[in-house]
């Protein structure tokens, strides 16, 4: 165990530098930072001598170990668009963007999962269709009109819930939480829901698939046989052995959702990564994007990681020979 | 698709067993036809720039008051035919849609095979890289295809590349998700008794593969495929919202969406309405069948 | 984590309790304040917030016209040399006192070659302390329009600048990371009272402001909220009470709606369409000549352009139709000039053909999506319109991040440009920066070749005239070749749109300046 999880880090520490290499790559792409920087009628001088000044006229190689020597001093520079520290930047906004993405996938799993067990259980019932049905339209709208309807529902006409931003927070130390108050809680509510509802679907149906194929094997058909009682088989063997899967994709997802975010929180003016992400696009600022992709790199691969090591755990068979 | 070419008669038996099945696969093959058809059954091209006016904008269904019996859906704020609109816009999605689903399938599950299968540095390359893939959010992949795009191509128009762009950008994203889960899968199989009998009978990897491992890994697929359908129409749509999508000159059903959207609160309900229910009656239908699909398949039914 | 602080953000608290106290001001606009150092920005938005704290020596009044704020008098003592009276009695929030050496620390750190905005005074060469009151500005050269940029320019306090380590600005490159990026210490008449940015920020109006407020503002609780269906969803929930800006196709519901009241009125931003004055069309490089040159195809252009659609339809009735491109509220601005010609395909149609284009020829019109209202519709519109006359359009709309760096490095035919001429509201802005050949110095913003000799001549005088009449003339004269000679396709002005709650008084500024100790509040 102890040599996988070593060989394990070091792939993980390789795939943060390519992670870095891309994501710098890719915001050099984006746009030129210099035209939002300066005034509307700043002459030519004037934008030569910013881009200049800001190092945009070295070669790709050279500002790219330019920036990976600060990165690893844990310097990623300050802001292009308000001059402020990136990392802590960064740092301010985490909190938002977890507890969103935290509260998402528990209601995904909360939700998906036992939706999931109800439809292959009785795979043609009219509930099971009716769920179906239900989450596939679900799935099939936009994400950012899901939001505005939630908004327009809960937040115009019925006035149940705010229709932006976190609410009240509670500062713990550096951290803000919204977990604390009344007013945090309802604010969560639509950003969360919004954001969960594509991985319910998706949990839903794994675990509908992954049940149905399991319930024909053979093993469950020896435990009914032997006359175990209906709940235990459901729950016991065919649940157990479904969720792996289900933890698989979960764990994929979380980094996932972390990016998904942007959306949801462009929507709802959710002052987490992804709106500070997606406002650093439009400004083309560099060091915000390619910090922003290296963390979200960097979470990635802490999560995969761990989905590897509890995949082996949950799994012995493959702690022998898939383990490598 | 080469599945069901192959797949045993009895699955036709079935199909024609189950109205599911017939009416899913009947609505989307009708959606599909008329999206290919577009052109010579759609009233105008809403592509022409100049076939469309001003005057004409925001008229509302025919059936409504005020409504125009030139524009069936009514005309969006350009003065566009809605219906038109919609039937090439669907193109455009289906276009995106498939190609970007058949390119990350096989992909997916050709690297997640070879890497459950083989194992070692392989697996661990592949692996990695799908991590690398999967750190970045779709729309960044977007934005750098369209960078690399621009740059490649510089003299092209926008709308002819833009298409390539986002089905890259989405296939680029989504093999990953193939490939961790068939490897998973391939895992599981490879360690069966029936697969190590059949290595050690000398049968070389490749018909290993093909013979007893695919058809096992093939029920996720399809399911993340029928998802994943449905899933690069709507990634098309919310990279148009995010700025990097089909241009506002040839909209898909998801530009349509956006631009809907954003006329949420002005009473013109038809431009976003009907747009949005093609989309989810195609994506309903698609996934339907896709369900019933792969219950008939799957060779542990029955 | 053994130090566990609970303390409840009082800011927070304040805009969830619901029904707001009289005089709070819940605003919501489409984006956050970039930093709360005035130097270091150059967007037009944010100095409009940082006016509530901080202040110039010399501001606009209720009709935009300059009156004294800190500084009370000022005088050209030499054609480089302005003195200025400050006024007396004047304090910062932190309670120390106003003076010379405040002038003197804000001019330095704002010419300082770290700071963002020196841009903003470029013929500055510092401030001289004459005594505790009385302070010269240095220039390099006779400015006609020094004070139209100081009227920009904030004073801050040298103190709390020294205290804070703050005396040289924030700067990128350099590492410089100041503390009044998030702090603030101004003589405004609003105090800073918490930040979070992106999320909320509270002013609290100040007590000991030397100027009496026009209005009963005490409070303003300002969010940015990005999505135009949320903002306007915030504003119908009761949530805020004034949104900037409010989606113009939303007027109707916004009308209908209990409540809340809609607001337009014409601004100083006039959105017009760049043309290209190259030997060659980008979009068709192998022709031999590019039929835009030819002035006749662009009257062309313009006259197959049907504004009045646009205006109805697009704009729902809400922009002005320009002929010109300056505002008639900016300086040089002349009627005469303010001529559009009629619109008519069909003389269009006549035009290219005796241009010897009756055939048509291929051209690209660029437009940002996310930058001017209704941006990519009003090109969307325009494309149709010229493919009717037998142009054909290679229209790209993209994100402004894309745009305009294409359009600075001349890679578009037609374009979409808007310009406001913020903060100076003088035509000199558009014939300095749009209109005058491009070089090192001048024309900085027209990267499509147009050039004219007399034009050149007229911007290096306008420059340097400081009477004020003959500069004016010059201006005019410019804006008549570059209307007579079609150097841009001036649309329309822009109207501001914002939309508030029953209740609340606010004066839309044509400069788009949101200036609430003029705005008022009653409970609802």
């Amino acid at each position: 165990m102890a040599r996988f999880l070593i060989k394990r880090l070091g792939q993980a520490v390789l795939v943060i530098l390519a992670v870095g290499l891309l994501s710098f790559l890719m915001v050099r792409t984006v746009g030129d930072p210099v035209q939002s920087m300066v005034r509307e009628d700043a002459t030519v001088a004037e934008r030569a001598a910013l881009r200049a000044r800001l190092g945009l006229d070295d070669p790709v190689p050279i500002q790219f170990a330019k920036y990976l020597g600060r990165a690893m001093q844990g310097d990623f520079g300050i802001s292009y668009r308000n001059q402020r520290p990136v990392a802590e930047m960064i740092v301010e906004r985490l909190p938002a963007t977890l507890e969103l993405v935290l509260v998402a996938t528990v209601l995904a799993l909360a939700i998906g999962i036992p939706l999931g067990v109800i439809t292959a259980i009785r795979p043609r019932g009219p509930l099971a269709n009716g769920v179906q049905a239900v989450s596939l339209v679900g799935v099939s709208t936009p994400t950012f009109v899901t939001g505005i309807l939630l908004i327009l529902l809960f937040a115009v006409t019925l006035r149940w819930l705010p229709s932006f931003g976190r609410g009240e927070t509670v500062e713990l130390g550096w951290w803000s939480t919204g977990f604390l108050t009344l007013s945090g809680w309802r604010a969560l509510l639509l950003p969360s829901l919004t954001l969960a509802l594509f991985q319910m679907t998706l949990i839903m149906r794994l675990v509908r698939a992954e049940m149905i194929e399991i319930l024909q094997s053979d093993y469950i058909r020896f435990a009914r046989a032997r006359g175990l009682p209906q709940h235990d088989i459901h729950y016991r063997l065919a649940l157990k052995n479904a969720l792996m899967p289900v933890l698989t994709i979960t764990g994929m997802q979380i980094g996932g959702l972390i990016a998904f975010a942007i959306v949801t929180e462009t929507v709802f003016q959710w002052p987490g990564m992804g709106l500070l992400f997606i406002q650093a696009v439009q400004f083309a600022d560099v060091p915000v994007m390619a910090a922003y992709l290296m963390f979200v790199g960097l979470v990635f691969v802490a999560l995969n990681a761990l989905v590897d090591v509890t995949y082996a755990v949950v799994d012995p068979r493959l702690r022998t020979g898939g383990a490598a | 698709m080469s599945a069901v070419l192959s797949a045993p008669p009895r699955v036709g038996a079935l199909f024609l067993a189950s109205p599911k099945a017939m009416i899913s696969s009947a609505v989307a093959l009708i959606l599909i036809l008329s999206a290919l058809c577009a052109p010579w059954i759609a009233p105008h091209d809403p592509f022409a720039l100049g076939s469309f006016s001003l005057m004409d904008s925001e008229l509302p269904p025919v059936w409504s008051e005020g409504g125009d019996p030139r524009f069936l859906l009514g005309t969006d704020t350009q003065g566009r035919d809605v219906l038109s609109a919609i039937l090439y816009g669907m193109r455009v999605s289906l276009l995106v849609g498939f190609a970007a689903v058949a390119i990350s399938a096989a992909v997916g599950t050709l690297f997640g095979l070879v890497a459950g299968f083989r194992g070692g540095w392989l697996d661990a390359v592949l692996m990695r890289l799908a991590d690398v893939i999967l750190s970045f959010p779709t729309i960044l992949i977007a934005l750098l295809v369209s960078g690399i795009a621009r740059g490649l191509l510089p003299d092209t128009r926008q709308e002819d590349y833009a298409v390539l762009v986002l089905i890259l950008a989405i296939a680029i994203n989504e093999w990953t998700q193939y490939a961790r889960t068939v490897r998973g899968q391939t895992l599981v199989e490879a360690s069966l008794d029936y697969v190590k009998a059949a290595r050690l009978s000398g049968l070389g990897d490749g018909r290993i593969l093909a013979r007893h491992i695919l058809p096992n890994v093939l029920s996720p697929v399809i399911v993340i495929a029928t998802i994943n359908l449905a899933l690069a129409v709507l990634a098309e749509a919310t990279l148009s919202f995010l700025g990097v999508g089909m241009p506002a000159t040839q909209p898909s059903l998801g530009t349509l969406i956006r631009i809907g959207n954003e006329n949420l609160f002005s009473g013109v309900w038809w431009v976003v309405v009907f747009p949005a229910l093609t989309l989810v009656l195609l994506v309903l239908s698609v996934n339907l069948f896709g369900d019933w699909l792969r219950d008939a398949l799957n060779p542990r039914s029955e | 984590m053994t130090r566990t602080r609970l303390a409840l953000t009082s800011a927070a608290l304040a805009l969830a309790a619901g029904a707001a106290s009289a005089e709070t001001l819940r605003w919501a606009n489409a984006g956050d304040v970039l930093t709360l150092d005035p130097y270091a920005h150059t967007e037009s938005f944010t100095s409009s917030f940082l006016h509530h704290i901080y202040e110039p020596l010399v501001r606009r009044d209720a009709e935009l016209k300059f009156e004294p704020a800190l500084a009370t008098a000022w005088e050209v003592v030499e054609p480089t040399r302005v003195r200025f009276t400050l006024r007396e009695g004047v304090v910062f929030h932190d309670g120390s006192a106003f003076n010379a050496d405040d002038v003197v620390a804000s001019i330095a750190r704002l010419i300082h070659p770290d700071a963002r905005a020196r841009g903003n005074l470029s013929s500055v060469s510092g401030a001289e302390k004459v005594s505790d009151t009385v302070v010269d500005l240095v220039l390099k050269a006779p400015d006609p329009l020094l004070l139209n940029k100081l009227s920009g320019v904030f004073i801050m306090d040298a103190e709390w600048l020294a205290a804070n380590g703050a005396t040289q600005p924030g700067n990128t490159t350099t590492g410089v990371v100041t503390y009044a990026s998030d702090h603030a210490n101004g003589t405004g008449p609003f105090k800073l009272e918490s930040r979070q940015p992106d999320a909320l920020t509270v002013l609290v109006a100040n007590q000991a402001w030397w100027d009496a407020p026009a209005g009963n503002i005490t409070r303003i609780a300002f969010t940015p909220i990005g999505s135009d269906a949320t903002r306007v969803s915030a504003l119908l929930s009761g949530e805020v009470d004034v949104i900037t800006p409010a989606p113009l196709q939303d007027a109707q519901r916004l009308e209908a709606a209990d409540g809340v009241t809609p607001l337009q009125n014409p601004s100083l931003r006039t959105i017009m369409l760049g043309m290209p004055h190259t030997d060659t069309l980008n979009a068709d490089p192998d022709a031999d000549a590019n039929p835009v040159q030819d002035v006749r195809v662009r009257e062309a252009l313009w006259r197959a352009i049907d504004m009045d659609a646009i205006k109805t339809k697009i704009m729902r009735g809400n922009a002005r139709i320009a002929g010109s491109i300056i505002a008639p509220q900016i300086a040089g601005y002349e009627a005469g000039t303010d001529v559009k010609p009629a619109y008519d395909p069909d003389a269009a149609q006549a035009l290219l053909e005796e241009a010897g284009f009756g055939d048509g020829f291929t051209m690209g019109l660029d437009c940002p999506n996310d930058r001017y209202i209704n941006d990519e519709e009003i090109c969307l519109a325009i494309a149709g319109m010229w493919t009717r006359i037998g142009v054909a359009v290679d229209l790209t709309t993209q994100t402004k991040g894309n745009h305009f760096p294409k359009v600075d490095r001349g890679e578009t035919d037609a374009y979409m440009i808007g310009w406001a001429t913020l903060p100076a509201m003088d035509g000199f802005s558009p014939l300095n920066a749009l209109l005058a050949t491009r070089s090192d110095d001048w024309g900085g913003n027209n990267p499509n070749g147009y050039s004219n000799p007399r034009m050149d001549e007229l911007a290096v005088a306008a420059s340097m005239e400081v009477d004020e009449t003959k500069r004016i003339a010059m201006i005019r004269e410019a804006m008549a070749i570059a209307r007579e000679e079609i150097a841009y396709i001036p649309l329309h002005q822009q109207p501001l749109s914002w939309a508030v709650r029953d209740g609340v008084q606010v004066i839309q500024f044509p400069d788009n300046y949101f200036r609430a100790w003029h705005y008022t509040v009653n409970g609802s």
